[in-house]
């Protein structure tokens, strides 16, 4: 449905995107993860033909970006970051009128409204000023205008923000309702986001690609290597040297990295990772307990697709988000 | 076509959604209204004082009220007209409505023309309001409508030209002030080069007053239709639009 081959953006001093590939099949929801600045929004403008690309291609239901704007166009659903609105326009009236934009034939375009607003649950604001609408309610406005001409690729970015947990659920509830005959793409920050109904990750970092898998692939790639949590306490009641415990444990065969966790009551909490392949809970087990400690906890924790995208996009924002806990 | 009169449509809703068209509706009918008062005022004094000197027979309304009056229409033109064409991209571009636009399945000359539309209309009805004034006329004089109709076809002419810089300008800012700002200046500008051809003769000074948007409404406020200074507004207002499509293309590569 949505091809993209070696695409390119440049600016006079940077390069936003560069030469990014990926493709998108019918139906499937894809989530654009990345941090700020890693050129997320500028691929998604550059798929609805926004802006053109410096180099490389880009198609949308086989008609090419550059050469076929108006049929990508036509198929093309997009909700910009800030949700495009007419503060002067009632909610109804903003919808007809990109709708008769969108080419919706004038018969059509009562139901279609009254379908999108239907589906984003607007109806009670349907007569209201845009102006006087909450972020909430603007940026549900945002998606029913998205999804009007019911295209078939939806291009969101992030379309969760500024929305209140029960909303954040609804949108989640409403991608999964559309996804089986659109195409969407969604970025967010929110990781849980994509966790959730996303079929597909693409992480990019700094213009490039960093990865793309399945959701599940992403994290099964990762639990070669496992995370566990261990918390040590004293055998006799004094209080340990927690730089010492850790030392002992990153001495440990197998074991790449040691975080110290919060400690209480006299006890170290750590997360202990190993290389790929290794298994280290029975050294870890025995390591402590020859020390004189008590082992009161050995846990294995799955990787969360959090560390996964720490670990793809730069390991230095994962130690200070790990030091900061 | 069809997406040209959605967006004109849009446009000039949006304009009355706002305080902005009955704000320049008020501006223009209190200037306007004081301009009228005045001029039928002179026109009664001349003429009564010219029965007094024996000077018998009847003066041109068209001449002495109408004709002046026009001019002086064109003139509240220059200082409408910046603020009716500062916000038709600077506000999309500040909002993000842009965005909405351009990945639209609309042609940029469609939105483009649209919104020059729009600002058309809006500023025919500004002229509406000061031809409201000229009833009385019509009521108690017998003047001759036609050149009137003229007139006010230049008027119109004048404005698109006037309107088609202003759009230009606004693409190339986020900020009405700034937009409304370089429009009023450069319209100013265009007014007075006529001047040049006060003191210099040479065929650069001609080209130069010829660029002068005054001077092209002249015969039309004197009810007379000359095809050149026609030509003058359309391709200046072609130019205008011209200047809007390439800044808008550029917008979509800097963007």
């Amino acid at each position: 449905m949505i091809k993209v081959e070696g695409l390119t953006k440049r600016y006079a001093r940077n390069v936003a995107v560069n030469n990014i590939s990926f493709e998108v099949e019918k139906g499937q929801i894809v989530g654009f993860l990345g941090p700020n600045g890693a050129g997320k929004t500028t691929t998604m403008r550059i798929l609805t033909c926004f802006m053109p690309p410096s180099s490389g291609k880009a198609s949308v239901a086989g008609f090419d970006v550059m050469e076929q704007p108006m049929e990508v166009k036509k198929r093309i659903g997009y909700l910009p970051e800030s949700p495009p609105l007419y503060p002067e326009m009632e909610v109804d009236e903003y919808l007809t009128f990109v709708g008769r934009l969108k080419g919706i034939p004038s018969s059509d375009l009562a139901r279609a409204s009254d379908h999108a607003i239907a589906k984003c649950a607007l109806g009670e604001v349907r007569t209201k000023l845009i102006s006087k609408l909450s972020k909430g309610f603007r940026q549900r406005v945002g998606l029913a205008q998205a999804i009007i001409h019911n295209p078939d690729v939806l291009i969101l970015d992030e379309p969760t923000s500024g929305l209140d947990p029960k909303q954040i659920i609804e949108i989640r509830e409403l991608l999964k309702e559309l996804s089986g005959s659109h195409t969407i793409i969604l970025s967010t920050h929110i990781l849980s986001e994509i966790e959730h109904s996303c079929q597909k990750v693409i992480i990019i970092n700094r213009g490039t690609l960093a990865a793309i898998d399945s959701v599940e692939n992403l994290t099964a790639r990762l639990r070669g290597a496992e995370s566990v949590a261990v918390e040590i306490g004293p055998s006799d009641g004094t209080p340990l040297a927690e730089a010492e415990v850790q030392r002992k444990l990153e001495q440990v065969a197998g074991v790449s990295r040691v975080v110290a966790r919060a400690a209480k009551d006299g006890n170290c909490l750590f997360e202990v990772e190993s290389l790929k392949g290794r298994q280290i809970r029975p050294d870890l087990a025995r390591v402590v307990v020859g020390s004189g400690w008590n082992l009161n906890e050995l846990r294995p924790v799955g990787f969360s697709l959090e560390d996964i995208f720490l670990q793809l996009t730069g390991s230095e924002t994962g130690g200070a988000s790990g030091e900061s806990k | 076509m069809n997406h040209t009169l959605i967006i004109c449509r849009k446009e000039l809703k949006s304009y009355f959604a706002s305080p902005i068209a009955y704000l320049l509706m008020a501006i223009s009918a209190v200037v306007f209204g004081f301009f009228f008062y005045s001029a039928t005022a002179i026109f009664v004094v001349r003429g009564m004082e010219s029965q007094m000197m024996g000077r018998g027979g009847p003066m041109d309304v068209n001449e002495w009220v109408i004709r002046p009056l026009l001019t002086n229409a064109s003139v509240i033109g220059l200082f409408l007209i910046p603020m009716i064409s500062m916000r038709l991209f600077a506000h999309e571009k500040s909002t993000g409505t842009m965005e909405l636009l351009l990945t639209s399945p609309v042609r940029d000359i469609e939105i483009i023309l649209g919104k020059w539309l729009g600002a058309l209309l809006m500023y025919a009805c500004i002229l509406m309001i000061s031809a409201v004034n000229f009833i009385w006329i019509f009521a108690y004089g017998k003047p001759d409508w036609k050149p009137m109709l003229v007139g006010y076809l230049g008027l119109l002419l004048q404005g698109g030209c006037m309107l088609a810089i202003g759009a230009f300008i606004s693409t190339t800012t986020k900020n009405q002030i700034i937009a409304g700002g370089a429009t009023f200046s450069t319209l100013l500008l265009l007014w007075v080069l006529d001047w040049v051809s006060a003191y210099e003769t040479s065929s650069m000074g001609k080209v130069i007053s010829y660029i002068s948007v005054v001077t092209h409404f002249e015969p039309f406020s004197k009810g007379v239709i000359d095809t050149k200074d026609a030509v003058f507004f359309l391709s200046m207002t072609f130019f205008g639009l011209f200047l809007t499509a390439r800044s808008m293309e550029s917008l979509r590569w800097r963007a």
